[in-house]
């Protein structure tokens, strides 16, 4: 339950605090969430990671859907990531996933360890 | 234990969040910030736009006067109704800016010499601080000050560019860094506010692309090995089928004015066959930059009303130069093309007229040398005394790197383009100056506001009889009937060969003396053979023009069309369309019967004889599929290096190049014996040895081609449109069409042409127009190159000046904008 709690407020506040900040402000949020909502290292690094894996994966997706993935191809050829709009939101979803979810384990080993 | 943990994940996550927020340097070339790039919320996803997107807002703006209504028809073409002119320029200007910001600032960074600010001083191969320099130092800055201070003193243009520049930067004002154009998110940087300094520099890099053409140097370069027989054979002042543009007798004026040449030029200018050190300037305009027009009279059609037509040819690119637009206000209403960056309509038509542009081609660019006291260039010497230059500086700024100054002397003649600290390998440690029209103060965009409101031919007269710099053909017509050409542009009265070569610049009688009269550019205006045309050739009959008018002039366009033109009765705007994508090869129709005359058939093995089968049996047609086309362009080429190398490189410095009518016209007069020889061999060559030598060295470039599958014409030329930082994902490459270049349908590799129109005078005017790219500048838009495919094809769309009501009542509009005070 708490991992699929921490889970939806690190996408949540990971897409609220960049309409306000930079890009990567939802690793604060993060952060802040894995401090505050304590889990087991490992759990808080898979729950904060998926948290924002799904965010901008479904996010992504959802661009990508709307634009009949023309720019996604453009710019999977020019990364380069072969043409291929299901890897380069992959590759987005876990670029995401992969700050949010270093984090959000610095926040959990931040505090005394679960009893 | 713990604590170490903790510190390292925080070291881990801050590293990749510093990696992931700066960029990298990746073989030569920098990322983007992949962090930023990559989120949905900031990044390139941003750019990608609902492929059902709408566009419709209804916004505010104090500098408005009026309301101002846009529909964006099916093809996001925007229909402007505004309730007064300012309000419509700053429309243009905010619409400009919505679909072509990147590109519009893009430009303006070019011809302003400001590349290496975002591009960093190098990348991918291309050195942008010597691009930047280049243009820093043909003085386009300089020249573009002056524009704008004329452009500023004419309060009618400097309404209409306030105005502009308001609207685009009002729409700056509204991004937030998720809404940058794709590029500045690419590249990393930020749009800054616009300027109607910028417009003028844009009207400055116009001019560079074509009235910034000229051969001085590399001309100054053969002098020194050619006999002056030999040059006047190989750069004849015009070919001699050259079919002028206007054909008019010329008026009778008693007082002309002439050039006298100074009387040292045989010791100082015409010296052939001496020592001259040239230099080699690394960028140059597309010598291709040409273009179509031309008018039917109502006599030659079928509907018994003019019809216009014109293709001007220029580099082709994504996004594209041309944005689509019509703009109504209670003072005109009209429909054309617009550069992003101006406020203007270029080429189009109004509720009255259709005018359309070509290039005048005229030489108005010419090198003075200067010789200055000393290294400072504080004086040079000029007419036996030492004058003051004056300095200026002008500061590059690089990305991440110190920044660079250049200082130059401007003297008398302009300035000083090339000294020794800005020369190449072969410098020696000469100064020289540039003279060019484009320096000139000069108000041209208000000759294209003027045309825009123009109602019949005296307007049309009065708009352009101002218009200065780059020269142009403008063709006219109209719905009284009326049709007519005239050059427009401030040309000077040249003495023959004068600006030919590098002239010395210390002595004032080597100047440009004065201007030729305006009452020289004739208008040419309903001709009885019932048409008007150009397609950059010479305007007029140098046997009989007072004047020098040197250029670099095309022959066998205009030649084809007046052929087309003078058969062609009871014409639609079917037969036009057909005419500008025709492909027919008036070079290939003088040139292959006499190259095949000149061949040793005995002296070709099997495979070149199939090969020459292929060409003397070909259509003389460059379509796409044409192989025949594919050999004879190899053959023509290597033909003239074979004939005309030897003796043109005898230097390893630049050399201008030989026309290919040239070669036409000296093998048909044997005036080629000058040449045949190769001066490299013993033995004596003669012009048949050549030509079939000249066949039998590209048969390895055809095997290669067969073997690739691209012998056939379309695919061996590989055309395509490249986007402007030459990403070829953004780009549409390989388009496999025909044409080419001396081809009405002009389409090269990356060059042509660049917006076709045929516009019939009709009481409700009935035209068509087509360019290659879309109305969007955005590579994540389904409108970004949507016209591309339809344009390869060689067809049109239907465009129209609506009626407010009648496109309100549109189904197919994708949308409506609404601006209020």
């Amino acid at each position: 339950m708490k991992f699929i709690i921490v889970v939806l407020l690190t996408a949540l506040l990971g897409y609220a605090a960049p309409l306000y900040f930079t890009w990567w402000s939802f690793a604060v949020t993060s952060f802040i969430i894995a401090l505050l909502i304590h889990q087991k290292a490992l759990a808080a690094f898979l729950a904060t990671f998926l948290g924002l894996f799904l965010l901008w994966g479904v996010m992504a997706l959802i661009i990508d859907n709307a634009n009949d993935h023309l720019l996604s191809q453009k710019i999977a050829t020019l990364l380069p990531l072969g043409g291929s709009s299901i890897l380069l939101i992959f590759v987005t979803a876990f670029t995401g996933g992969l700050v949010s979810g270093f984090a959000g384990l610095t926040g959990s080993l931040a505090r005394k360890p679960v009893e | 234990m713990r604590i170490i943990g903790c510190v390292i994940a925080a070291i881990i996550a801050i590293v990749l969040i510093y990696f992931l927020d700066n960029q990298q340097t990746l073989s030569g070339s920098k990322t983007p910030r992949f962090g930023f790039f990559l989120s949905p919320q900031k990044g390139f996803w941003q750019n990608a736009e609902p492929a059902n997107e709408t566009f419709n807002d209804n916004l505010n703006f104090p500098q408005l006067k009026g309301a101002t209504e846009v529909f964006f028809d099916e093809r996001l073409v925007p229909h402007v109704y505004a309730e007064n002119e300012n309000d419509a320029w700053f429309v243009q200007g905010y619409l400009h800016a919505k679909f072509r910001l990147w590109q519009m600032e893009f430009q303006v960074y070019a011809a302003g010499g400001r590349l290496s600010e975002i591009m960093g001083d190098s990348a991918n191969g291309t050195n942008f601080l010597k691009i930047d320099k280049f243009f820093r130092r043909l003085g386009i800055v300089y020249g573009a000050e002056k524009a704008l201070h004329a452009m500023e003193n004419d309060p009618e243009m400097k309404a209409a560019c306030d105005a502009y520049t308001a609207g685009v930067n009002e729409y700056i004002k509204t991004l937030k860094e998720n809404d940058y154009p794709l590029e500045y998110k690419l590249l990393n940087y930020k749009p800054e506010p616009w300027t109607n300094l910028k417009t003028a520099l844009l009207t400055k890099y116009m001019a560079y692309d074509l009235a910034g053409y000229e051969e001085d140097f590399e001309r100054t370069n053969v002098k020194s090995f050619l006999t002056k027989a030999q040059y006047e054979a190989l750069f004849p002042y015009v070919q001699d089928s050259m079919q002028p543009i206007i054909t008019n007798p010329l008026p009778k004026i008693n007082s002309l004015k002439f050039s006298i040449p100074p009387a040292t030029t045989d010791s100082l200018y015409f010296n052939f066959k001496t020592a001259v050190a040239p230099l080699n300037p690394a960028i140059k305009p597309d010598k291709n930059n040409g273009s179509n027009n031309w008018a039917v009279a109502g006599s030659k059609t079928k509907s018994g009303r003019p019809i216009l037509c014109n293709d001007p040819h220029l580099g082709l690119n994504l996004p594209s130069l041309w944005y689509e637009m019509q703009i109504s206000t209670p003072a005109f209403n009209t429909y054309g093309v617009s550069l992003a960056g101006a406020p203007n309509i270029l080429i189009g038509f109004n509720e009255n007229i259709a005018w359309g542009l070509t290039n005048a081609e005229r030489d108005v660019k010419d090198y003075y040398e200067v010789k200055f006291r000393d290294s400072t260039m504080q004086e040079y010497w000029f007419n036996d005394g030492w004058r003051k230059a004056e300095l200026r500086n002008e500061i590059i700024k690089v990305r991440n790197k110190p920044s660079d100054t250049e200082h130059i002397a401007i003297t008398v003649w302009g300035p000083v383009m090339y000294d020794p600290h800005y020369p190449d390998k072969l410098h020696t440690d000469k100064y020289y100056a540039v003279h060019w029209q484009a320096h000139e103060e000069s108000d041209d965009l208000a000759c294209i506001l003027k045309l825009v409101r123009a109602k019949n031919y005296d307007d049309y007269i009065d708009a352009i009889s101002t218009f200065s710099c780059p020269g142009q053909n403008f063709v006219f017509a109209d719905k009284a009937g009326d049709i007519a050409i005239r050059q427009a542009g401030k040309f000077p009265a040249l003495w023959y060969r004068q600006g030919d070569f590098v002239m010395p610049g210390f002595d004032s009688t080597y100047a440009w003396q004065h201007y030729i009269p305006d009452s020289l550019e004739i208008p040419m205006y309903n001709p009885e053979r019932g048409f008007v045309s150009s397609a950059n050739q010479s305007p007029y009959d140098v046997k009989t023009y007072p004047y020098y008018t040197p250029g670099n002039f095309s022959l066998y366009r205009g030649w084809l069309i007046n052929r087309y033109l003078s058969s062609m009765q009871n014409i639609t705007t079917d037969d036009m369309e057909k005419l500008q994508n025709n492909n027919y090869n008036l070079l290939a129709e003088k040139a292959v019967p006499l190259l095949l005359s000149q061949i040793v058939y005995a002296r070709l093995d099997n495979k070149e004889k199939q090969y020459l089968s292929t060409v003397a049996s070909w259509n003389l047609i460059n379509d796409a599929a044409s192989e025949g086309a594919t050999v004879f362009d190899l053959w023509k080429d290597s033909c003239i290096s074979r004939i005309y190398g030897d003796e043109l490189h005898q230097a390893s410095l630049p050399v201008p190049p030989v026309e290919p009518g040239t070669l036409v016209k000296a093998i048909l007069k044997d005036s080629v014996a000058l040449f045949a020889d190769d001066i490299n061999t013993p033995q004596k060559e003669t012009l048949k040895d050549d030509v079939t030598a000249a066949f039998k060295s590209i048969i390895p470039v055809l095997e290669k081609a067969k073997d690739d599958n691209v012998l056939a014409w379309g695919k061996f030329k590989d055309g395509g449109i490249t986007h402007l930082l030459k990403i070829s994902a953004f780009s549409r490459p390989h388009l496999n069409a025909g044409g080419g270049k001396d081809i009405i349908n002009a389409f090269k590799k990356d060059h042509g042409p660049s917006w076709r129109m045929v516009v019939e005078l009709t009481d409700d005017i009935n035209a068509y127009g087509v360019y290659p790219g879309g109305q969007s500048g955005n590579p994540g838009s389904r409108y970004y190159d949507n016209f591309v495919d339809t344009w390869a094809a060689g067809k049109y769309y239907r465009i129209k000046l609506y009626s407010k009501n009648d496109i309100a009542g549109k189904r197919d509009n994708l949308g409506r904008m609404i601006f209020e005070k």
